[in-house]
């Protein structure tokens, strides 16, 4: 069983974000909401329909933005756009004037008679994007959306998709990038082994669970052991990792800060949700 | 409910036009090489089969297997490879295109590719000595029928299939075994009852029979049999194929 007890609402005009390691249920979740995957218990519903009775409605207002590429090589960077539009039953001149503002929209119109095995990895996901766009959806399904991609591809999906949800598009994403999903989404669901294991603001699930500020520190073990009973009398929760601990502070400690001052191997940044993460779903390797 | 069908279709015949002159010698070069080798070799040497010479006799049954082999290949090499390496269906199925829709797509294109290569196997028929009877209007529609029976036989393969190697098998044992035992290069009625008995188990024998009587315009006795075994098989295999798609597609 891939998925138990996921009770998931995702409300018009936020980007809800689906965290978790490998295998923990994010691309079954949302082939269930596709009816790739059938449910064996629990209702789904998607626009105030229910899968599967309507499953054809529903998709016609859904795009989705797979893990993997999927876009058909047979086909030119325009005719994937125009081909997928029929897809959804869109009439020809729609089809045609949409693609064209999906391709400026996502800097590819010089390549529109490309045919795919040409593109960069950085121009299919963005055609892949378009594709999604391209009829118009009220939902966004992101599947990892810029998974290997350069820091130029990434910024630039970024900089459209905070067009789109300033535009009111409702966007599901999961990515295992959280710089990403902190800039992208205004909540997240951690996923576990197929249940949700946190859900919140990302801002504030960091600093109500990882408080504000974190220590990393690699030194030698004796030194490291000493360190941790010098933070006895301080709020802090703290994680050894090989031969370097992390310091979570919950709230100011002077001990903390003299330590920071006078170890050399001290790095101290703010607490983000990759903590957050790592604290909730372990340090273990998953694989599946 | 399975009017999107039609768009996949589409766009696979979009995509053959782009490759439409390698596609057709793919599937018209070896009924031709047959008909060249068998009937103009061999043929010098057998007088005359069923009262007509012997490039007449196995004309029609060559437009028959031409559209087995088209229909057939093209649901497992093509089918195949946009299920798994190009991942076309898992892109479809993200639009309102249902899995049942998919497969009746690609069901009805094959067939369409096996009825062109009919067409083009028929028009090429007065080459070899045989002008067709107006009743090859009638035939038309049998052999998209056959189309649907063996791009549906395909299917059901793909739906099966875990490599390219696997279509061996069904190529090996059973196509190219309906080639040269459903009447193509010999008369039936001359072998002996048994053997006949099981010619007429074979799924081509009966468009094989049927093209050849609607070519000469001579209708015997069993169009009716031959005509309904086409039918409800091509309707059963679709189905068939369809069901096993579903089954592999949706978890």
């Amino acid at each position: 069983m891939a998925v138990k007890d996921l009770d998931l609402c995702i409300y018009p005009g936020e980007c809800l974000g689906l965290l978790g390691p490998n295998g923990a249920g994010k691309t079954t979740t949302i082939h269930m909401l596709l009816g790739l995957v059938r449910s064996t218990s629990g209702k789904i519903s998607v626009f105030g329909e229910s899968i599967p009775e309507r499953l054809k409605q529903i998709k016609l207002r859904i795009g989705v933005v797979p893990q993997g590429d999927n876009l058909d090589p047979d086909l030119t960077v325009f005719e994937n756009l125009l081909v997928y539009a029929a897809y959804f039953g869109i009439d020809r001149s729609t089809a045609r004037k949409r693609a064209d503002d999906l391709l400026g929209f996502f800097a590819l119109k010089n390549r529109s008679n490309e045919i795919i095995q040409h593109l960069s990895g950085g121009q299919r996901r963005r055609l892949l994007l378009s594709r999604a766009l391209i009829n118009a959806p009220e939902l966004l399904i992101l599947d990892e959306p810029t998974i290997g991609l350069d820091p130029q591809a990434r910024h630039l999906i970024w900089e459209r998709l905070e067009d789109l949800r300033s535009q009111g598009t409702t966007m599901l994403l999961t990515s295992h990038y959280m710089d990403e999903v902190s800039r992208l989404t205004n909540r997240v669901l951690i996923l576990d082994e197929g249940k949700i294991v946190a859900q919140g603001n990302p801002g504030e699930m960091v600093a109500d669970m990882m408080g504000s500020e974190v220590f990393e520190v690699a030194d030698s073990q004796e030194k490291l052991d000493a360190l941790e009973e010098t933070l006895r009398s301080c709020k802090v929760d703290i994680e050894s990792v090989a031969d370097r601990l992390f310091i979570y502070a919950h709230e100011p400690c002077t001990e903390l800060e003299t330590m920071a001052i006078s170890l050399r191997h001290v790095n101290k940044r703010p607490a983000n949700l990759e903590d957050l993460f790592l604290k909730l779903t372990g340090r273990t390797l998953r694989e599946n | 409910m399975w009017l999107l069908f039609y768009k996949v279709w589409l766009r696979n015949a979009r995509v053959w036009r782009k490759h439409v002159w390698a596609s057709l010698i793919g599937n018209l070069g070896q009924p031709f090489l047959f008909l060249l080798a068998m009937g103009f070799g061999l043929g010098r040497q057998i007088l005359q089969i069923e009262g007509v010479t012997y490039l007449q006799f196995i004309g029609p049954g060559l437009v028959a297997s031409a559209v087995m082999y088209s229909s057939s290949f093209e649901t497992m090499y093509g089918s195949y490879t946009r299920l798994t390496t190009q991942r076309t269906y898992e892109a479809i199925l993200m639009t309102p295109v249902s899995v049942e829709e998919l497969a009746l797509g690609e069901i009805i294109w094959a067939a369409t590719k096996g009825i062109i290569s009919g067409l083009i196997m028929l028009a090429a028929l007065p080459l070899f000595g045989l002008i067709p009877s107006p009743w090859i209007l009638a035939l038309i529609p049998m052999l998209f029928l056959e189309g649907i029976l063996f791009a549906s036989l395909g299917l059901i393969m793909t739906a099966l299939a875990s490599d390219y190697e696997f279509f061996n098998y069904f190529t090996s044992l059973f196509i190219t075994p309906l080639f040269l035992f459903s009447g193509i290069f010999f008369s039936i009625s001359a072998m002996n009852p048994v053997i006949q008995k099981i010619s007429l188990a074979l799924p081509l024998t009966h468009a094989v029979n049927l093209s050849r009587m609607l070519c000469y315009g001579r209708i015997g006795p069993d169009w009716l049999i031959h005509s309904l075994v086409i039918v409800a098989l091509s309707v059963f295999c679709a189905w068939v194929a369809i069901v096993l798609i579903r089954r592999r597609l949706i978890l």
